[in-house]
């Protein structure tokens, strides 16, 4: 294998147009969209599904129907329809992100002990209340899991952007393949899989900041305040 | 008072959970549900605090209609206390307790000072206060349950099997703790249980449940269990419920005889030189060489209970009372209990038909 590519310093400066950082900047702005947009839209219905117990089949169903929409095939369909640029990017990712976050979501407040959502009503909180005090802070695990995942395949998919002129690190592999650079290829591999690594770490280290140690089992050494409800 | 009128709970697609319950909870006193599985005890509680709303009939607090208020407000004024302490997992205990003084408006300094004390009162030590739900025994989560209703200390108190899901000792001293706490306090308590022990040693007044949701009688425990209203109560509060009546006399009213009336049955009660009994000597207990011990002393404050069970234990039939000091004052012999027995029953029963 052939690593020049991606240990030229040259390739690595951040004043360069088409430069690494810069490709890995615009990477990292269509994936952090698509996950504000996508957990924007499915964060509130799922809970809203969680905490009704109404619509339920729409929170199981987009599970399996988003697993089987192929993200390139629907990007295609979306520039054939809206023309080139960010929005048809930005769309296809972030239907990509729904299922996932949605299903957690649902799954995460479905999941929750029945009688502590009852002593809570029955102890005069207001709905609103049960779910931003209670359930939204039991279901949060589950509710991590499915954003992390959603994130690693957003960050992944994320390379279908370069398939429609615009950057990210899908940029390295389709110039690459088409100038059978390969070296360039295996850069552009490396620097998403690298990517994938490093955010998927973070949020792990922000799950375990916001998710409540009496929920972990993790022994609790140090005296902390409750989470933000 | 809590004031049941007339109420009916018919659950969709069920028959009647709940069937024309009338009845009065007595203000600051402890009214116990309790009956077999399924007869709508669950379901009654929870109309007080509009958790259930009733089909038809009305529910009121001191008059008023609970449905008069709404709900949250009724309920952050109605402690409320579920089977397996149903605690928020995720908060500390102190936040768990501090819940319903929050929702009230308190400040947190003030809503957590209020938890700290309430968490003392049911024997929780500070060092509970930071830990979460899961770093505690079944009976410290039942505690924390308990402390949690009653931090904004409120007049009326809802309790489903508080002490249900806890092993039997651990369940005997949350009672004691209870029924210690509730004299301090006076609270009016709604309490359901299945359990007709539970019932009669916490109630002061008992509502037995029967299948399909009626009241099969609604009186003070010993109306239960020395005058059944049927053969379903009577079933109900059990076989030995004549034995467990004699908890509500005290020991004082059973005649004593001086220690040395022991001879008449072939025996001798021994004693240490402050007067307290080391055991029996005599041909009751085959003359052994050293005391056989009593097996326990009442007092006059004791049950009438205490002392039938030790005349029966005994190893020759003899119960023993002392004094506050620990000194024998007295004895009480099987014949003679007999006797106070069977004169008891006569005042009873002319009681009843009077
Ligand atoms: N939400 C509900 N929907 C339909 N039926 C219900 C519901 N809740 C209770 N019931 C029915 O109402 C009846 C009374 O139930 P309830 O829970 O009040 O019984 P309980 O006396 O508390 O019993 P247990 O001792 O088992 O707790 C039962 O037959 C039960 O199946
Ligand atoms: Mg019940």
């Amino acid at each position: 294998m052939d690593s020049s590519y991606l240990f030229d310093p040259e390739h690595w400066d951040p004043g360069a147009a088409g430069s690494i950082p810069q490709l890995l900047l615009s990477h990292l702005g269509y994936s952090a969209l698509a996950l504000l947009f996508g957990t924007l839209i499915a964060l509130p219905v799922g809970l809203f599904i969680g905490h009704t117990g109404r619509g339920s089949f729409l929170a199981i169903n987009a599970g399996n129907a988003g697993r089987s929409l192929p993200t390139l095939g629907l990007l295609m369909l979306m520039v054939t329809l809206l023309g080139l640029g960010l929005t048809p990017v930005l769309i296809a990712l972030t239907v990509l992100v729904i299922p996932p976050v949605l299903t957690s979501t649902y799954a995460g407040m479905r999941s929750l002990d029945a009688s502590v959502v009852d002593a809570a009503r029955g102890m005069g909180m207001r709905p609103s209340q049960v779910l931003l005090r209670v359930e939204f802070p039991m279901a949060l695990p589950v509710l991590m899991g499915g954003f992390r995942s959603a994130a690693l395949q957003v960050i992944a998919t994320a390379t279908v952007a370069a398939a429609v002129g615009l950057g990210g690190l899908g940029r390295l592999l389709i110039d690459g393949l088409a100038l059978n650079d390969y070296s360039r290829v295996l850069a552009g591999a490396v620097v998403v899989a690298a990517l994938a690594i490093v955010l998927d770490l973070l949020l792990g280290l922000i799950q375990r900041s916001i998710v409540s140690p009496g929920l972990t089992g993790r022994a609790v050494r140090t005296r902390r305040a409750a989470p933000a409800p | 008072m809590i004031t049941f009128d007339e109420v009916v709970k018919v659950f969709p697609g069920g028959s009647a959970a709940v069937d024309h319950l009338s009845m009065e909870l007595p203000t600051g006193k402890i009214t116990v549900f309790v009956g077999p599985s399924g007869c709508g005890k669950t379901t009654s509680l929870r109309m007080i605090n509009r958790m259930i709303t009733p089909t038809s009939g009305r529910v009121l607090i001191d008059g008023q209609d609970v449905t008069a208020q709404d709900e949250a407000t009724l309920r952050r004024g109605i402690g409320y206390v579920i089977q397996h302490a149903g605690l928020f997992p995720h908060r500390t205990v102190v936040d768990n307790v501090a819940t319903v003084p929050l929702l009230l408006g308190s400040s947190r300094r003030e809503a957590r000072r209020a938890a700290l004390e309430v968490l003392e009162r049911v024997g929780l030590p500070q060092s509970f206060a930071d830990r979460y739900p899961a770093q505690l025994s079944g009976g410290q989560q039942q505690r924390v349950g308990v402390a949690r209703a009653l931090a904004a200390d409120p007049p009326v108190m809802l309790m489903d099997e508080p002490f249900s899901a806890v092993d039997p000792v651990v369940r005997e001293s949350l009672q004691r703790e209870f029924l210690r706490l509730q004299a301090e306090l006076g609270k009016t308590i709604a309490l359901v249980t299945h359990d007709i022990d539970e019932a009669i040693k916490l109630g002061d007044v008992v509502a037995v449940f029967r299948e399909g949701g009626r009241l099969a009688q609604f009186g003070t425990p010993r109306e239960l269990l020395e005058r059944p209203a049927d053969a379903f109560v009577g079933e109900f509060v059990g076989r030995d419920r004549g034995f467990r009546s004699l908890s509500f006399d005290t020991a004082d009213s059973v005649p004593v005889r001086p220690p040395g009336d022991a001879a008449e049955d072939g025996a001798e009660l021994v004693l240490d030189p402050a007067g307290r009994p080391l055991g029996w000597l005599g041909p009751a207990v085959g003359s052994p060489a050293t005391p056989v011990p009593t097996g326990g002393t009442f007092s006059s404050t004791d049950t009438l209970r205490a002392v039938t069970d030790l005349a029966i234990s005994s190893p020759v039939g003899i119960a023993v009372r002392v004094g506050p000091d620990g000194a024998v004052d007295g004895i009480v012999r099987h014949h003679d209990l007999v006797d106070h027995l069977a004169s008891r029953r006569g005042r009873s029963g002319a009681e009843r038909t009077a």
